[in-house]
């Protein structure tokens, strides 16, 4: 499935790479009526990954030059009004404009879309708006499956929208109006998460620590960011994150606020294990069990941790948690991301090209999320609560 | 109810002695224990004097006595003994808190809601009628209960216990016929303490007359008359009676809402007396069960079906309907939570269907009782499951729940379409659903192992099967119901893959199974998981090798209940079936030895799996892991109560 799934290719960041490098972390740029690309390109390379990539403004590989040859344009579309008429509402646009913003995550994107899916409808009775809400949260679903957070996001808000005394009103313009308020509540809250975890974690980064980092977090570095400002002493390694290097991109960001950074090759985790006093990761998803999706890499550095007595600390948003359930590494969706080498690849060699990995509840020792400090059980509570 | 239970009796000294023990000779020991008796009993009768001075000189720390041989004969000796070891710890006011002695007669007084219409308090007085002939009466149509009733109230607990005990004991050993032990100095003396003390009582008792009715009279009264029952002070049994009845009336229907079946210790002889007396099923106990599982009821098996068969006409209050379903869990043909469940509530689809109120009765309460006593036989036939006590309590919930105003006809058809909607939502509709979710884990190349034949697991092979995934069955099995077997026929039919081996290859097989599903008969709350036995094994072998371990299960037979081990409530089978080896006559080892006092044979039928070794449970609310199953529990049985 996740095949043809890849439709989608954001070659304007890659233009504006070093803007969103500069100013995308700090402050929250300004709504940028930029244009939504469109590029059909049946590329088998998780569209998730993509973005994030475009977001961190480091692309790799061929298969952006090819998308940039195949670009399209539209004419240009503000999200923050009600589409204009006479053209035909995409949500799919819609989400892409709001996904422009790289401090918006993709989950808050495809919350925003659904909710001007709301704005925007046609529909005379709720039924008629709801089935429309789930196509076109099925359309958002459909566009990249392999982003577990999108799912989660869609999946959620349909819940948390459609789960309301709504249809109690008489009249559909009220009901309507009810479940628009739902959603932009719903919206909200899932924009404020990032600042409610960096809050939440205050109390478990003490003067002196040292703290080690895996891959580019928002919210993982929403925390430490707010730590260096309430004038807390900590030191950071960042893990290099290969093959898209986020971690040296965090390492440059933390280095910018003063903050005492050492960059680790991903193979000098178990070396340094011993003079760090926590691990903080963020997470794609986060699925029933407990356990956290993410970045490849993850997975070993909480074995290291657990191996060492460390705690593992995960960061991550309400709307990742995902009604998923692995058993496995190989139990879930191949997320594939080009890799590079830096020296050919010799031939009739295979090349293993996941980008993400599932790291058991059992290796974890807290959640930070806006619902609360978790322990990973907990998380099959939420989730059970949030969708029976 | 239970704080008050008589400790422990430790019954088998031979096998395990933990703790503090004496190993002195039984008659000094137990005539050591019992000196204060006779001074407290008689103290009873004032209730004024809350210290007896004796009580003192007992050691603080509770020595159990060591147990006499003979007291299987006589299970209430057992009782005896140690009621007068505790009593020195209490004072006498708090035993007023319980003056209905509700404390330990539980199961007597249940029978007498249910089972006993007519008291006759003639037969109170009739000492020779012993429990093998009680049992016979009970059974017949007219029930000569009366004396149920009474020795049930005659068993207070605290220090009058003692001399009842004593006099139904020598009740009892008149026609019981090994008497093996001859009641100690102390004993006989406890008995004329109590006697007099009783005569006085009931001089007392008859100044007042019947008319008195305040609470702590009368009980103070009944625990003082009840002892001289054998004198024929009919009166006084009567209004003791009649006092008891008066304070059970409220508490009992508590409990029986609380707790539907508060789980019988089988261990506590005086409960097993009791229980039967009121039996309909005569099961003959076994004799050597193994130290660890007395609590659990052991019998021998294969006896009681003719019996039963031969009563099919004399059981006037039976329903066909519940009894065909007993027998056929007695005999073993319906079996399986889910079979055993569906069966049990079509049969009581039947009964409300032929249920008919009687005549200035209420209807709710009026079957409520007739389920009550369907149930306990049902028990009686095979212990209950945790999911058709689940059951049990929806369809008690229901006719509880039903409006008053509501038709006969119409409550009954109501209360037929909800077990119905029971039946078709919660079980057959959840084996849907978990099925949805459980193929979408099978993926190709796997091999599946799965223990025993759980009906879940089935479904799930086959419908993966018919989605054409390539996998792998591999069916382990253990002696002696070797269930997997027929698992094997049916996957074989239908052309799937199958290997099939016994659980001593386990660890040899476990390196190439990728995944293993497992049924189970309750998930507790938490997360251990009660299965087959042999279960708790299959998955520690494949958490071991890193193997996922799935159980299948509706969320009907979760329970809130937490168990830690196997032993505390299980079931034990036919110690038969694993001494024998059917078919095979080279095998005869054992012959001749199965009444050896030397040998216990243990045939467990569940254990628990620690939620350790689970991966994940899928239930019909989807695939939670084990720590989540108190949620599922909280959230969804006031759902299940209502469907």
């Amino acid at each position: 499935m996740w095949r043809s799934s890849a439709s989608f290719i954001l070659d304007k960041h890659q233009n504006n790479k070093p803007i969103s490098l500069t100013h995308s972390i700090d402050s929250p740029p300004p709504p940028s009526a930029s244009m939504a690309d469109e590029n059909p390109n049946p590329n088998p390379i998780s569209a998730y990954y993509q973005t994030r990539a475009a977001h961190h403004g480091i692309v790799t590989s061929e298969w952006l030059e090819q998308a940039q040859a195949a670009v399209r344009r539209y004419p240009d579309h503000d999200y923050s009004v009600s589409p204009v008429s006479g053209r035909p509402f995409s949500v799919i646009e819609e989400f892409n404009n709001w996904r422009q913003q790289p401090d918006l995550a993709e989950a808050v994107a495809a919350i925003r879309a659904l909710a001007a899916v709301i704005r925007a409808s046609e529909a005379t009775t709720m039924m008629e708006l709801e089935i429309e809400l789930k196509k076109a949260s099925d359309t958002l679903k459909s566009w990249d499956t392999t982003s577990i957070s999108l799912t989660a996001g869609c999946d959620l808000f349909m819940r948390y929208v459609t789960r309301t005394s709504a249809l109690e009103f008489e009249d559909f313009n009220s009901a309507k109006s009810r479940v628009l308020e739902r959603a932009e509540k719903f919206g909200e809250i899932s924009c404020r998460a990032r600042r409610i975890i960096a809050i939440l974690s205050q109390d478990f980064i003490f003067d002196g620590c040292t703290i080690l980092v895996h891959g580019f977090s928002r919210v993982v570095f929403e925390i430490l960011k707010t730590s260096a400002q309430n004038k807390k002493v900590f030191r950071v390694l960042c893990s290099e994150g290969r093959p898209d290097k986020t971690g040296v991109l965090l390492a440059k960001e933390l280095a910018k606020l003063d903050i005492p950074v050492k960059l680790l090759i991903d193979s000098a985790v178990a070396y340094s294990m011993d003079e760090v006093d926590m691990v903080f990761v963020g997470a794609d998803g986060v699925v029933e069990s407990g356990g956290i999706i993410n970045m490849m890499g993850t997975y070993q550095i909480a074995l290291v941790a657990h191996s060492m007595n460390k705690p593992v600390y995960v960061a991550a948003e309400s709307y990742k948690f995902a009604r998923l359930y692995p058993l496995d590494q190989k139990d879930l969706e191949p997320a594939l991301r080009p890799i590079d080498f830096s020296v050919p690849v010799p031939p009739k060699v295979e090349v293993e090209r996941s980008a993400r990995d599932y790291t058991p509840p059992q290796y974890l020792t807290l959640l930070f999320t806006d619902l609360g400090v978790l322990t990973p059980s907990v998380v099959s509570d939420e989730l059970i609560q949030l969708y029976l | 109810m239970e704080s008050r239970r008589n400790p422990r009796a430790v019954v088998d000294p031979k096998v395990r002695q933990v703790g503090f023990f004496t190993s002195s000779q039984p008659d000094s020991s137990s005539s050591q224990l019992q000196q204060p008796d006779p001074i407290s009993a008689s103290a009873s009768s004032p209730p004024v004097s809350t210290i007896s001075p004796s009580g003192n000189s007992l050691s603080p720390v509770m020595i159990p006595p060591p147990r006499h041989n003979s007291s299987d004969a006589f299970p209430l000796r057992n009782a005896v003994v140690a009621s007068a070891v505790s009593p020195s710890s209490f004072s006498y006011s708090s035993r007023r808190d319980f003056p209905d002695g509700s404390t330990t007669a539980s199961p007597g007084r249940h029978s007498r809601g249910s089972f006993v219409k007519s008291s006759v308090p003639v037969a109170s007085s009739l000492p020779g009628i012993g429990m093998d002939s009680m049992a016979a009466a009970k059974s017949s149509s007219v029930p000569a209960s009366g004396l149920t009733t009474v020795s049930v109230v005659t068993m207070p607990p605290g220090l009058s216990e003692k001399a009842s005990g004593m006099e139904v004991e020598s009740d009892h050993k008149k026609n019981s016929k090994p008497l093996k032990e001859k009641t100690t100095k102390a004993e006989r003396r406890a008995i004329q303490e109590a006697q007099r003390a009783a005569k006085a009582a009931a001089k007392v008792d008859g100044g007042k007359g019947p008319a008195v009715t305040s609470a702590s009279v009368a009980s103070t009264s009944a625990k003082a008359a009840r002892p001289a029952k054998p004198t024929s002070q009919k009166n006084d049994v009567a209004v003791a009676a009649g006092a008891a009845e008066k304070k059970g009336g409220p508490s009992e229907k508590d409990r029986k809402k609380d707790a539907p079946h508060p789980r019988m210790q089988y261990d506590d002889e005086s409960r097993v007396v009791k229980a039967k007396r009121r039996a309909v099923v005569k099961q003959t106990e076994a004799k050597n069960r193994v130290e660890l599982f007395r609590h659990l009821p052991q019998y021998e098996h294969g006896t009681q079906l003719p019996d039963l068969e031969t009563k099919f006409f004399q059981l006037d209050p039976m329903h066909p309907a519940v009894y065909k379903v007993g027998l056929q869990y007695l005999s073993g043909d319906i079996s399986g939570g889910n079979a055993r469940c569906i069966a049990m509530l079509h049969a009581f689809q039947e009964v409300v269907k032929d249920y008919s109120t009687p005549p200035e009765k209420n209807l709710n309460r009026d079957m409520t009782a007739k389920i009550s006593s369907y149930v306990s036989f049902l028990i009686e036939c095979r212990p209950l499951s945790i999911s058709m006590g689940n059951a049990i309590r929806f369809v008690k919930n229901r006719i509880a729940k039903l409006p008053i105003t509501l038709s006969e006809s119409e409550a009954k058809a109501a209360l037929q379409s909800d077990i119905e909607r029971f039946i078709n939502d919660k079980i057959i509709g959840a084996d849907t659903v978990i099925v949805k979710h459980a193929v979408s884990k099978i993926r190709d190349g796997d091999v599946l192992l799965t223990y025993g034949s759980p009906t879940a697991v089935e479904m799930v092979l086959l419908h993966a099967h018919e989605l054409r995934k390539k996998f792998r069955v591999l069916v382990v099995d253990s002696r002696p119901k070797l269930e997997g077997q027929l698992l094997l026929r049916r996957l074989i039919k239908r052309g799937i893959n199958c290997t099939y081996t016994h659980i001593n290859a386990i660890s040899y097989i476990m390196h190439e199974v990728t995944k293993v599903f497992l049924g189970a008969s309750s998930v507790l709350s938490n997360g251990t998981v009660y299965s087959r036995v042999g279960t708790a094994c299959v998955a520690m072998v494949a958490s071991a090798f890193r193997v996922p371990v799935l159980v299948c299960c509706e969320a009907y037979k979760f329970h809130e209940r937490v168990q830690l081990d196997s032993i505390c409530s299980n079931e034990l089978g036919d110690p038969n079936a694993i001494s024998k080896v059917h078919g095979r006559e080279d095998i005869n080892y054992l012959d001749g030895l199965t009444n050896n006092a030397n040998l216990q044979f243990l045939n467990l039928m569940y254990d628990a799996t620690p939620s350790d070794y689970i991966s994940m449970i899928i239930t019909d609310y989807g695939m939670v892991p084990p720590t989540s199953v108190p949620v599922i529990v909280r959230e969804y049985q006031k759902e299940h109560l209502l469907v």
